[in-house]
């Protein structure tokens, strides 16, 4: 299957500190893949350099073949990525639907027609109920589905989602898998995780990309990843799994 | 212009800049620590003014003796202030601490309009008029005094900052807010501290600048607007910053005043304020965003 | 009527009943009001333009001017001079007064937002910008310096009403700068529920998130900063033709660029009817202290030679502080749940 995704030898430090090191990765499309690694690994710095927070200091990003490297957050959006924040970040003000229509508004071309959008996302991630509530006033499962559906909501052919199952319970980590699932199959979209719940990562992803220290140390189909000496250690040497 | 004009404007501007430094060493102080823009900042400065103006009034003591008592008496309002207004106002949005302090500097003028009513007054000590003479470079007395007591004043602060415990323990806050209560600092406490610091700065500027001018209530909001020019040129936050910031304002108004009117000194100062803001919007000792 | 039925649409019945009551009897003032209360409620309403300038940028966008009087400023002087020097009526001259005062916006936006270091670098240019200014034109002898820059009136213009030239009778003005208030109330509610609304709102509460969500966030602060200036532009113009005098120490005082701030901030920053509910309480309340005082001093409570020149102020002030303390939301989303005024739950 042909890769959407294709990250390519990003190198990124701060202050002198190597965040990332000669990382590539691939997705393919309608994929899911998932980016793990233990604390500090630079998953959420790879997330953001593929969306634009900030440029890569060597190597390139390209999605569907078009060269998206060091583009701002919101042109990444318009090229067709949305992402969700490890730290949920909802406009606390508004209501969640307004939340979700802020999102739909960019393919769509009234405010009623992003309205329509933006309800359709809430009711595929079970937030229909919620939709005149504040924001600020969710609990963290809800906002963290508001942190999928507005990420749903730009219309995006690729998913960037930054543990969006971290702090659920089981039940509802099971609940946003099946969720993530059918959206997959539904509405073609290509979905890469970065998730610690390895149940979900288990259960989800067709290929795993492992970080290390900023550096790509495994890769490959659940099963194998399992049974890789070099990410047992990393996982079992630095830290709980 | 000749040579010797400019000579003794840019050391008349350097002088009065130390003192207006030192003032925005007030504001920088709280805003490196607290986050707060103290929109009352020259009004606790004309306050520190009018204080000198008393005890000069009714002991005949020279301004820069009162600069500690000043720096005193600020200092606890500072403290109070910070302890029993501002701090409920830290979990607010920045507009509504902004209107907080603006309104309390309304207050603040408006009581020192009905204490001391709108006219300008002043003191006239012994050696106003005095000068030294370099050759052709002459010094007025007040303006070397008030410049040596800034320095003396802004050195105390600095050495404050750098060697005590109390002074760490506020740069401590400053760099990391839930770091420090982690290691067990009273936050709130260090806190009131900083802001009654800032407000000592104030007092003591005050009380040095009354050798210079004189002062009125409605001197207040041109004083806070100059500290924002300095601080914003040489870099929110940053001591260092905010005293070469002062200096490149004194010597910039005082060049102005001699080459156009001087009544056209703020515009340019708020020129120096553009083009920091177009060339170095971090200001130019400040650290840059991120 | 469907868009006025749209218009009122959060509105309860005990919040419709009240409003309509209170609009009739502000349409009716002239016939019942002397021409002191009609002096106040221009003033009211004046205050009330500004204030939904202001809260439009703050409110709806997030951004924090406190030099609001610069834009109402370059409005009053650009229409003001183009008037006195070239015979523009001021129903012309109101578009470059606006122009002006929107590319003056801009220009701060621009300077303030392109390196993305924080609201307080915005806040304190639009004061340095209002202050740089008011230095420039009291320096300007051809805008009348310090000595104030004037428009002739004659006798005969007070009893015109000539909306082209902005010459006529007292309830003229009054009816002319209400009109512009609701006019502006309903602008801020068509921009706040259209995608401005939405991208203005989203930035306001997150704008590196706005951002990811494509939201081009420095374009649509740019928009926020130069509708605001324009709509100060606008009050500005009528300003100038109200006072026919005006003096650069007056117009661009920061006491000015607060008060343009402190409506809003009373009646509710953000809210719809906050800025002008605010401005119908405090421009009054402040009257009402000014009348006490001079009371007590006709009844020798206080002596009438005491010059008390700050006390409206303090007391001011106070009441701010008060406000800020324990009700920092402010009066009007507290009022509307103690009266019932907005259905609750009302999606918008």
């Amino acid at each position: 299957m042909a890769s959407l995704l294709k990250v390519a030898q990003v190198s990124k430090s701060f202050r002198g500190l190597r965040a990332l090191n000669d990382v590539s990765l691939d997705v393919a499309e309608r994929g899911i893949a998932a980016l793990i690694g233990p604390n500090g690994a630079g998953k959420t710095t790879l997330f953001n350099v593929i969306a634009g927070v900030f440029p890569p200091d060597a190597g390139s990003v390209r999605l569907d073949d078009a060269d998206i490297t060091g583009r701002r957050p919101n042109s990444i959006c318009h090229s067709g990525i949305g992402r969700t924040f490890q730290i949920c970040r909802p406009f606390s003000q508004m209501t969640v639907l307004q939340n979700v229509t802020v999102a739909a508004l960019r393919g769509s071309a009234t405010v009623e027609a992003a309205r329509t959008a933006a309800r359709a996302c809430l009711e595929m991630l079970e937030l229909d109920a919620r939709a005149t509530q504040h924001a600020a006033n969710l609990t963290l499962p809800d906002r963290k589905r508001l942190e999928v559906a507005r990420a749903l909501a730009t219309g995006p052919r690729l998913l960037l989602l930054d543990e969006v199952m971290a702090g659920l319970r089981p039940s509802e980590t099971d609940r946003m898998v099946a969720t993530l699932r059918q959206l997959r199959d539904e509405t073609g979209l290509t979905i890469l995780l970065i998730e610690h719940v390895m149940r979900a990562v288990m259960a989800l992803s067709e290929n795993i990309t492992v970080l290390h220290h900023g550096e790509k140390i495994s890769e490959g189909p659940p099963e194998t990843i399992v049974r890789d000496p070099a990410v047992l250690e990393c996982y079992l040497g630095d830290q709980d799994p | 212009m000749d040579f010797w004009t400019l000579t003794n404007a840019v050391a008349s501007g350097l002088l009065i800049g130390l003192v207006y430094g030192l003032s925005a060493l007030g504001l920088s102080v709280i805003f490196g620590v607290i986050r707060i823009v103290n929109f009352a900042h020259g009004e606790i400065m004309v306050m520190g003014m009018f204080f000198a103006l008393v005890m000069f009034r009714w002991l005949g003591m020279d301004p820069l003796l009162s600069v500690p008592l000043a720096a005193g008496l600020m200092f606890v309002f500072g403290y109070v202030l910070q302890r029993v207004v501002v701090s409920r106002v830290s979990h607010l949005p920045e507009h509504m601490q902004f209107l907080l302090l603006a309104a309390l500097a309304i207050m603040i003028v408006s009581a020192l309009l009905l204490i001391f009513g709108p006219d300008a007054q002043g003191v006239e000590v012994d050696y106003a008029w005095e000068s030294f003479a370099f050759g052709e470079l002459i010094i007025d007395y007040p303006k070397m005094f008030a410049a040596i007591a800034a320095v003396i004043v802004a050195s105390l602060l600095l050495a404050f900052f750098k060697y005590t415990t109390t002074g760490k323990a506020i740069r401590a806050c400053a760099d990391n807010r839930m770091g420090a209560q982690v290691v067990g600092l009273n936050v709130d406490r260090l806190y009131a501290l900083t802001f009654g610091i800032g407000a000592a700065c104030l007092g003591a500027a005050g009380a040095i600048i009354l050798l210079l001018f004189e002062v009125h209530p409605y001197l207040a909001p041109g004083y806070t607007l100059l500290a924002f020019v300095i601080v914003i040129i040489g870099g929110l936050g940053s001591l260092f910053g905010a005293l070469v910031g002062g200096i490149l304002i004194g010597v910039s108004e005082a060049i102005a005043a001699i080459l156009f009117q001087p009544s056209m000194k703020t515009a340019f100062s708020f020129g120096l304020l553009i083009l920091v803001l177009l060339l170095r919007p971090q200001g130019l000792l400040g650290k840059a965003a991120r | 009527m469907t868009s006025l039925r749209l218009f009122f649409d959060p509105l309860a019945p005990a919040g419709l009943w009240l409003g309509g009551a209170f609009f009739l009897l502000l349409l009716l003032l002239p016939y019942w009001g002397g021409s002191y209360v009609m002096t106040v409620a221009t003033t009211v309403f004046y205050l009330a333009l500004i204030g939904q300038s202001w809260n439009l940028m703050l409110g709806f966008a997030g951004l924090l001017s406190i030099g609001h009087a610069l834009f109402v400023g370059i409005g009053a002087y650009t229409a003001a001079y183009l008037f006195a020097a070239i015979g523009l009526p001021p129903i012309v001259g109101v578009l470059p007064a606006v122009g002006l005062a929107v590319l003056m916006g801009l220009l701060i936006g621009y300077l303030g937002f392109r390196f993305a270091i924080g609201g307080v670098y915005f806040a304190l240019l639009t004061i340095a910008f209002a202050e740089f200014v008011r230095v420039m034109i009291d320096h300007a002898s051809w805008l009348g310096a310090t000595e104030g820059f004037f428009l002739k009136v004659t006798e005969a213009d007070r009893h015109s009403v000539d909306l082209v030239n902005l010459r006529g009778t007292p309830e003229m003005y009054y009816y002319l700068i209400m009109a512009l208030a609701l006019g502006a109330l309903v602008l801020c509610r068509y921009l706040l529920h259209s995608r401005l609304g939405y991208y203005w709102q989203a930035i306001r509460d997150d704008a590196e998130a706005a951002d990811a969500l494509g939201v081009d966030v420095l374009r649509y602060k740019m928009y926020a900063v130069a509708i605001s200036a324009g709509m100060a532009g606008v009050a500005g113009v009528f300003y100038a033709f109200y006072q026919n005098s005006l003096f650069p120490e007056i117009v661009f005082n920061i006491e000015r660029s607060i008060e343009a701030t402190l409506g809003s901030i009373v009646g509710g920053v953000g809210t719809l009817f906050g800025p002008i509910f605010g401005t119908f309480i405090l421009t009054p309340l402040g009257e009402i202290v000014t009348e006490a005082i001079d009371l007590l001093k006709h009844w020798q409570v206080i002596d009438p030679e005491t010059r008390l020149d700050g006390l409206k102020l303090l007391i001011w002030g106070f009441i701010v502080v008060l406000i800020v303390l324990f009700k920092p939301r402010g009066l009007w989303p507290w009022v509307c749940g103690r009266l019932r005024l907005i259905r609750t739950e009302a999606e918008s």
